[in-house]
């Protein structure tokens, strides 16, 4: 346990004495430094993220541009580092544009279902009772189907299309993070912290600001992130099944499917997103796997 | 105990209610289904009559009740594409899915077990250190992409297994022997890495938990020999990873489609991919409806299950 | 310093007047039949007047928790009345909010009562600040109390919960109460999971600020020694009910009731002349779902006669604001020793 030793200010003043010792996100802060696994998946993570801000910089050539006659070359193929598709357009440039889609369609979701479920939760637990069992067993009815299914029967009906493919994703997460919410905050509620805050008279919103939500939002937060894995995964499945991003935008999920045919040609080409969407998917995990070590402040 | 699993029965009834609610809401989100069914330039008539053939002209409430009385006899409808009945489309892919799903789940049983177990075991040293990484990588790849790599590797690159099918020559019906085994391998163990990492990371928790407890250090102070103490965890670890291993099936048989497509196995996931494509309303629905339901009585059995085994949770 | 007493009346008003206070919790799920009560609180009484302290003793399960967060309005008791200085809680006369700046809780695990994300003058600071006071205002009185309770605000104030001992975050629960300026303050085991030496030094504490703040302390504990030191009056509860009440010195010294004796003689001592030969108090508390019939201690009892098992003995005047509810205090009620002194009946 870190025990800070502040030192003493020669005034009692109030604003410098809070800043003497370290909160409970410094505290976490300074664990995650320590680890490095965490480190470096957050760096490659980092990596990634710049890359696809930054492609129209980074990228070597027009990721549209198609020429049949260039098809289909392997890697190391001069003037295409990491070969060619199907139609001729340049692998690396896909790639890196793919990103932009991919990490998009991945992490959409969760902030969606992480705003919608989470407060869902919070409400839930906070309130108990019925409003608590009505919200919870909507829920239920949706946690009944395995996500994969539920993810392909929502766009199914609706029909491919970024748009689409994100909505059905947000309503597959929703129903998880409200879970966790509603977990994490039924237990808060019962500390006694929250009780005294209640014996003070404050109401039940100034409750939920000050003393329950610093308490909940961390632990919702990183199981938030813990999805984003399963959710790149599930995004790029659906372009990869038709269902979420329509050619010729480039998506990592959208490419292993137009390469399938490619395996047999050029493997290394067509394997190549799915190795994106690896690299992508675990830096997540470890990421956040590292994030809940750190703010288990017990262990 | 009876109480409880009565409850428990009594409990799902409203949560399979609310499936067959929404399986049934799903087709009326892509707009009005009768589009489905007609071509572009039906006359109005066409429409019309077809609209009552089908009983889309009825109001929302009626038409769930109609759809639900008919499934619940067993009669899903009809294949728009092909015109032969539902149900018996499903029956026919049902059992590959099964064959899929059960090797997938008991490979990565096995192997989630073994990993798990050393992890546990051996707390904090290399061999923990592999085989949680193992897990997570599990967790973390793209199953799909997964299946196109040991196609690259095993089919293509060393012409050892077959590409895609369940049989030689794409036959449809299943035999236990080596010429239809070849084709189920590479399926199995890609659908196999996901169950694999969740039950190593699970076992690997649960080891751990149960070694670390003070009443384990007291019986290895006893001087316990170290099969005891292994038999000791086991018999601790079982019901959990059980109960993980029955949702890991249930999640594979719903979730199968995308290794499916991948070789072209033709079980249940091969059906729902179809019937997307082609707009067969009717079969996404059956489909989606079977699966789901199977889903939720796993659940229900695997809680029950779990509650009989587990004597702590009979007491509560 | 007295706090000034309230408006309505005579001096013999209480601060705090509990009457039939019941509250039954269901459990388990009824899908066929009707569910099972938890009986925590079968009907009790008790006054607190200004500027005492009432110790509340009793074994666990007895109610005593459970009658401080009814009293603390934090769950709806299921019958009785709670009047606060006269006056309904809730009331126009005396509003819930208004209610909760004059009552307040200081509870047994210290680390749970605050919040481990607000500093010890963040936590502090909340009370006043939710009843009109402004930030500034608010953490300048936290300082202030910090320093009356003992831990220096330069030093502490801007620390967290976990940086702090288990007596240190205590004296913060207590500042946080304080911050408030209560009428009535109830200790729920307040020192219990101290250590000794530091107990000493809380319970001290508390003595302090009682006569400096003109405070009405109810102190709940299962510690004898503890409330002995403490208390101006004593109530012993036994399994939702009160069995018998009055001032310290009678209740402790002189106890009526034969379960408040064998409470007391299962304190442990240090005297070797006082050996106990056999345990006084046997067998496990009983089961507040299902308690037994007539006086619920007769199971337990050393002179439980045949009345005890029909009859629940009323809570009756001993004198000197004294009562017990044991039919063996009370003449005509059918015992055997009734009209006696208890500690001469010999078990037969």
């Amino acid at each position: 346990m870190d025990l800070a030793t502040p030192r003493a200010p020669q005034t009692i003043d109030i604003a410098q004495s809070v800043g003497q010792s370290r909160g409970y996100w410094g505290t976490v802060w300074m664990r995650l430094r320590r680890d490095p696994v965490t480190l470096i998946f957050g760096m490659l993570l980092l990596c990634i993220f710049l890359m696809a801000i930054f492609a129209p910089w980074m990228a070597p050539q027009d990721p549209y541009k198609a020429n049949i006659v260039r098809r289909l070359k392997e890697v190391g193929y001069p003037g295409h580092p990491l070969g060619t598709d199907q139609t001729g357009r340049d692998m690396l440039s896909r790639l890196i544009y793919g990103g932009r889609l991919s990490l998009f369609m991945g992490v959409m979701p969760v902030a969606n279902a992480l705003i919608i479920g989470g407060l869902l939760g919070i409400v839930a637990g906070y309130l108990g009772g019925r409003i608590n069992m009505a919200i919870m067993r909507t829920m239920d009815v949706f946690y009944a189907f395995p996500s994969v299914l539920l993810a392909i029967a929502i766009s199914g009906a609706l029909g491919a299309g970024i748009g689409n493919a994100i909505l059905s994703l947000t309503v597959v997460f929703i129903p998880p993070i409200a879970r966790v919410a509603e977990t994490i905050t039924t237990q808060v509620r019962s500390l006694d912290y929250v009780e005294a805050a209640r014996a003070s008279g404050a109401s039940s919103l100034r409750i939920i600001r000050v003393h329950v939500l610093s308490n909940v939002l961390g632990a919702i937060f990183v199981y938030a992130t813990s999805l984003i894995s399963v959710s790149i995964i599930l995004a790029s499945g659906l372009s990869f099944l038709g269902l979420g991003t329509k050619p010729p935008e480039p998506e990592w999920g959208l490419m292993l499917n137009e390469l399938r045919q490619a395996i047999y040609s050029t493997p290394y080409v067509a394997a190549l997103p799915g190795v994106m969407i690896f690299m992508t998917s675990l830096s997540f995990n470890l990421l956040s796997d590292g994030m809940r070590s750190a703010m288990d402040l017990k262990s | 105990m009876l109480s409880y699993i009565l409850r428990r029965v009594l409990y799902t009834v409203p949560i399979a209610l609310g499936v067959t609610i929404f399986v049934f809401a799903l087709i009326h989100l892509s707009g009005d289904p009768i589009n489905a069914v007609v071509a572009p330039d039906a006359t109005a008539e066409t429409v019309a009559k077809l609209k009552k053939d089908y009983g889309f002209d009825k109001p929302l409430p009626l038409q769930y009740l109609l759809w639900l009385g008919k499934a619940l006899h067993g009669d899903f409808g009809y294949s728009i594409v092909n015109s032969r009945p539902v149900l018996a489309t499903l029956l026919l892919a049902v059992p590959n899915t099964l064959i899929l799903a059960c090797c997938a789940t008991l490979i990565g049983f096995t192997l989630g077990a073994l990993l798990g177990g050393l992890a546990g075991f051996y707390q904090g040293r290399l061999v923990d250190k592999l085989a949680t990484g193992l897990g997570i990588a599990g967790v973390s790849v793209p199953h799909y992409w997964l299946g196109m790599v040991l196609v690259i590797v095993f089919a293509v690159e060393l012409q050892l297994l077959p590409a895609t099918g369940m049989g030689p020559g794409g036959s449809s019906g299943w035999e236990w022997d080596w010429l239809h085994i070849k084709h189920l391998v590479l399926p199995a163990v890609t659908l196999s890495v996901i169950p694999c990492g969740i039950i190593t990371r699970t076992v690997r928790a649960t080891v751990a938990e149960i070694l670390n407890q003070e009443f384990v250090q007291a019986l290895r102070a006893k001087g316990l020999l170290h099969r005891q103490v292994i038999r000791h965890v086991v018999k601790n670890v079982a019901p959990t990873v059980l109960a993980v291993m029955g949702l890991q099936l249930g999640y594979l048989l719903g979730g199968s489609i995308l290794v499916e497509t991948v070789f072209n196995w033709p079980g249940t996931g091969f059906l729902l991919n179809d019937a997307i494509f082609r707009r067969d309303i009717p079969m996404l629905q059956g489909t989606i409806l079977l699966l789901s339901m199977f889903f939720v009585v796993l659940n229900l059995i695997v809680d029950i299950v779990q509650t009989m085994v587990d004597p702590r949770m009979r007491r509560s | 310093m007295m706090a000034a007493s309230s408006q309505t009346g005579a001096a013999a008003v209480p601060l705090l007047g509990v009457r039939g206070l019941t509250k039954h919790f269901p459990v388990g799920h009824a899908l066929f039949g009707g569910a099972a009560l938890v009986r925590a609180l079968d009907g009790i009484d008790f006054d607190v007047q200004i500027g005492e302290t009432l110790g509340i003793v009793g074994e666990s399960g007895c109610g005593k928790s459970t009658a401080a967060r009814l009293v603390m309005q934090l769950m709806p008791p299921t019958s009785g009345s709670i009047m606060f200085d006269g006056k309904v809680v809730g009331s126009a006369q005396l509003p819930l909010k208004e209610f909760r700046r004059q009552v307040q809780m200081v509870f047994q695990d210290s680390y749970a009562s605050l919040n481990p994300r607000l500093t010890v003058e963040g936590s502090i600071a909340f009370g006043p600040q939710v009843h009109g006071a402004s930030a500034r205002d608010a953490l300048a009185l936290a300082h202030d109390i910090l320093s009356r309770v003992g831990l220096d605000p330069s030093r502490f104030a801007g620390r967290y919960p976990h940086e702090l001992s288990g007596g240190q975050r205590q004296r913060v629960n207590i500042a946080r109460a304080l911050a408030f300026q209560p009428k009535l303050m109830i200790l729920d085991e307040a020192v219990s999971a101290l250590d000794k030496s530091v107990e000493a030094q809380v319970l001290n504490l508390l003595l302090d600020l009682k006569d400096d703040f003109g405070l009405t302390y109810v102190f709940i504990s299962h510690d004898l020694d503890v409330v002995r030191f403490i208390s101006d009056r004593v109530l012993v509860m036994y399994l939702g009910r009160v069995a018998e009440i009055g001032p310290a010195k009678r209740v402790l010294g002189a106890a009526r009731h034969p379960y408040s004796q064998a409470l007391l003689a299962s304190v442990p001592t240090m005297d070797p002349g006082r050996r106990t030969a056999e345990a006084p108090l046997t067998g496990d508390p009983p089961n507040p779902i299902n308690p037994p019939s007539g006086c619920r201690f007769h199971p337990r009892c050393r002179i439980a006669e045949e009345v005890c098992h029909i009859r629940e003995p009323l809570l009756t005047d001993q004198g000197g604001e004294h009562s017990v509810a044991c039919h063996a205090a009370v003449a005509g009620s059918g015992h055997t020793a009734a009209g006696r002194d208890c500690a001469a009946v010999r078990p037969k």
